[in-house]
């Protein structure tokens, strides 16, 4: 094998490799949505074997589950809260990366500081007050007691991303732009928003998934779950199906369906977003 | 930054009556809206959780003042401390895992990611980054259940007397935990390793490769030092995810068996939302903050300094 592999030129050796390794690290990334595809098509209530191609396949188990997991309500749900917090969360993100970076401040170094302590901040540490807090205001199990606390929480990240993108935009369009007599709020929404456009839409995505799969923050505040997002439904389904396996395994394939369907028609927009988002946070 | 903060500055009193006279107030505006929401829901927390840590609460009755007593209790305690060693010890598989095996995968891809195969691939690996990990911790129940795919992957390999529902069982529950972590992040960080090392300089491997050096040797003296930046990445967002962990040991485990997988997030979860301690369950939380913090400074400072 040595001997056939030396033959060969050195690089298709390594790109053979190379795909091998990948090949393994693919498969091992599916397995778990394989294994739970297999035991979704099982009859429901039976323990089927790890991974099995059913003989006759239940594909009954995902319409009981999108019944019984009340999807389409669960749908209009997350959706409401993510159209509440996104774009809210990117523009006051946005306007102070914009304040923090290009209008003259003193102090705007200590108040960045501030916000970035927040970057590591686990979400354990304020969630017990945070429930105090949304209790007094008289919001514990609506919608906005998951709204509101996302988008400070996100605060944080926004900044930092967008700042980074302001700092370096050069200075000479905002001279141009002040010479015309444009007013800050001319200068943001005319000349830095548009060409922000890259750093906001990569902001938007992350925040939709954290969003999206945020499932502490609703576990908390939010008792019923219907009123919840999608992850913290997926976790009260587990709760009441855990025991009967197919159906477990369709609904949570079923709720899994909606950000992967996304994630694969904005593939390139989301792989970007979460290698960026990564080495900047 | 400064010198183009400094910059317009200067510049800005040339038109007189422009609206740059009044910079700060402007730049105020601009920074107000975050800042409400970021202090209202992240920088008064912290401080109540603070304040909260001296008390002795059940969260409805009168608060009692208790000074640094829940603080003794968290550290001394073992239930409460075996919670922060859980902690540092899931650190071990859902750090050096995927960040060990994300540099090996990395040094032996290099520069083989194009193609159509290469965009699959990478789209595939991110799939764990896009999925909830309350998903990753159903599916991965399932998997390590007596009867699951890995215990049946054993049997095939005639291992079966090993098959086992891993995640009940004292010696292996915490392990397995740690393996759904080091699924969650292994895409993630060969991902971020791999773009890396396709920055790294080639004549770098072949200077290296005229000097005799063997793979081994140009692992250690090219690769490692040409991706500290991204290596630095990896590390703090895996740290931060292994100390912080919730989610993936609520679904799997709910801290069993026998708290052998018990976390800090869990346990302040079930101290304050359960046991109605709210006292005990923030000063957790404070040590914990102040673990992640203790742990994420020195990454990041050996990143910095290393990279000049």
């Amino acid at each position: 094998m040595s001997a056939e592999a030396t033959a060969r030129p050195a690089l298709s050796v390594g790109a053979f490799a190379a795909r091998a390794i990948l090949v393994l690290l693919m498969f091992l990334t599916l397995l778990p949505f394989i294994t739970m595809f297999s035991a979704a098509l099982a009859p429901s209530g039976t323990y089927p074997p790890g991974l099995q191609w059913p003989a006759d396949p239940q594909w009954g188990n995902f319409v009981d589950a999108f019944i019984s997991a009340k999807l389409d309500r669960l749908l209009i749900s997350s959706v409401t809260i993510v159209v509440c917090v996104v774009p809210v969360s990117v523009l006051i993100g946005t306007m102070a990366g914009f304040g923090l970076a290009k209008l003259a401040l003193r102090g705007s170094q200590f108040v960045y500081l501030l916000f970035v302590v927040g970057l590591t901040l686990p979400l354990e540490v304020v969630i017990i007050p945070l429930y105090y807090e949304i209790q007094w205001l008289g919001l514990l199990n609506t919608k906005f007691a998951i709204i509101l606390p996302l988008i400070g929480l996100f605060m944080p990240f926004s900044i930092y991303w967008m700042r980074a993108h302001f700092v370096n935009v050069p200075a000479e369009m905002s001279e141009a732009a002040q010479i015309d007599g444009a007013s800050a709020w001319q200068q943001f929404w005319l000349v830095q928003v548009p060409l922000a456009r890259p750093p906001i839409l990569s902001l938007a995505i992350l925040q939709f998934l954290w969003t999206w799969n945020s499932f502490l923050l609703p576990l908390v505040l939010v008792e019923v779950p219907l009123e919840r997002t999608m992850a913290g439904a997926l976790g009260a389904f587990q709760g009441q199906w855990g025991t009967n396996i197919p159906l477990l395994c369709a609904g949570s394939l079923i709720i899994l369906a909606p950000s992967v369907i996304l994630f694969i028609i904005f593939q390139r927009q989301f792989v970007a977003a979460l290698l960026q988002g990564a080495v900047k946070g | 930054m400064t010198d183009t903060s400094s910059i317009s500055r200067r510049k800005g009193p040339r038109p007189p009556s422009s609206h740059w006279g009044r910079g700060a107030f402007v730049a105020w505006l601009f920074i107000a809206p975050a800042l409400l929401f970021y202090s209202a829901f992240v920088l008064v927390p912290i401080g109540t959780t603070l304040y909260y840590s001296l008390l002795r609460w059940n969260g409805i009755g009168v608060a009692q003042f208790r000074g640094f007593q829940n603080y003794l209790a968290v550290l001394t305690e073992p239930d409460l401390l075996s919670t922060i060693g859980n902690a540092f010890q899931l650190v071990l598989y859902f750090s050096l895992l995927p960040v060990g095996i994300g540099l090996g995968v990395a040094q032996v891809i290099r520069r083989h990611l194009g193609g159509p195969f290469g965009t699959t691939a990478r789209a595939i690996l991110f799939i764990p980054q896009v999925v909830p990990l309350v998903a990753a911790g159903i599916a991965w129940s399932w998997m390590l259940a007596s009867n699951g795919v890995i215990s049946q992957l054993l049997s095939l390999l005639g291992l079966g007397g090993w098959s086992r529902g891993w995640l009940g069982e004292f010696d292996f529950a915490l392990p397995a935990v740690g393996i759904i972590g080091a699924w969650v992040l292994l895409g993630l960080c060969t991902m971020l390793l791999v773009t890396g090392i396709a920055k790294i300089d080639p004549t770098l491997y072949e200077a290296a490769k005229l000097d005799g050096a063997s793979g081994w040797d140009e692992f250690i003296y090219v690769t490692v030092p040409g991706l500290r930046q991204e290596i630095g990445v990896c590390i703090t967002v895996t740290v931060i995810a292994a100390l912080a962990s919730f989610d993936i040991v609520y679904i799997a485990t709910g801290g069993g068996p026998g708290g052998v997988t018990n976390v800090p997030g869990l346990e302040i979860y079930r101290l304050a939302f359960a046991h109605r301690q709210v006292g005990l369950a923030s000063a957790l939380a404070i040590v914990l903050m102040i673990l992640v913090i203790a742990c994420i400074l020195p990454i990041q400072w050996i990143m910095r300094e290393r990279g000049r």
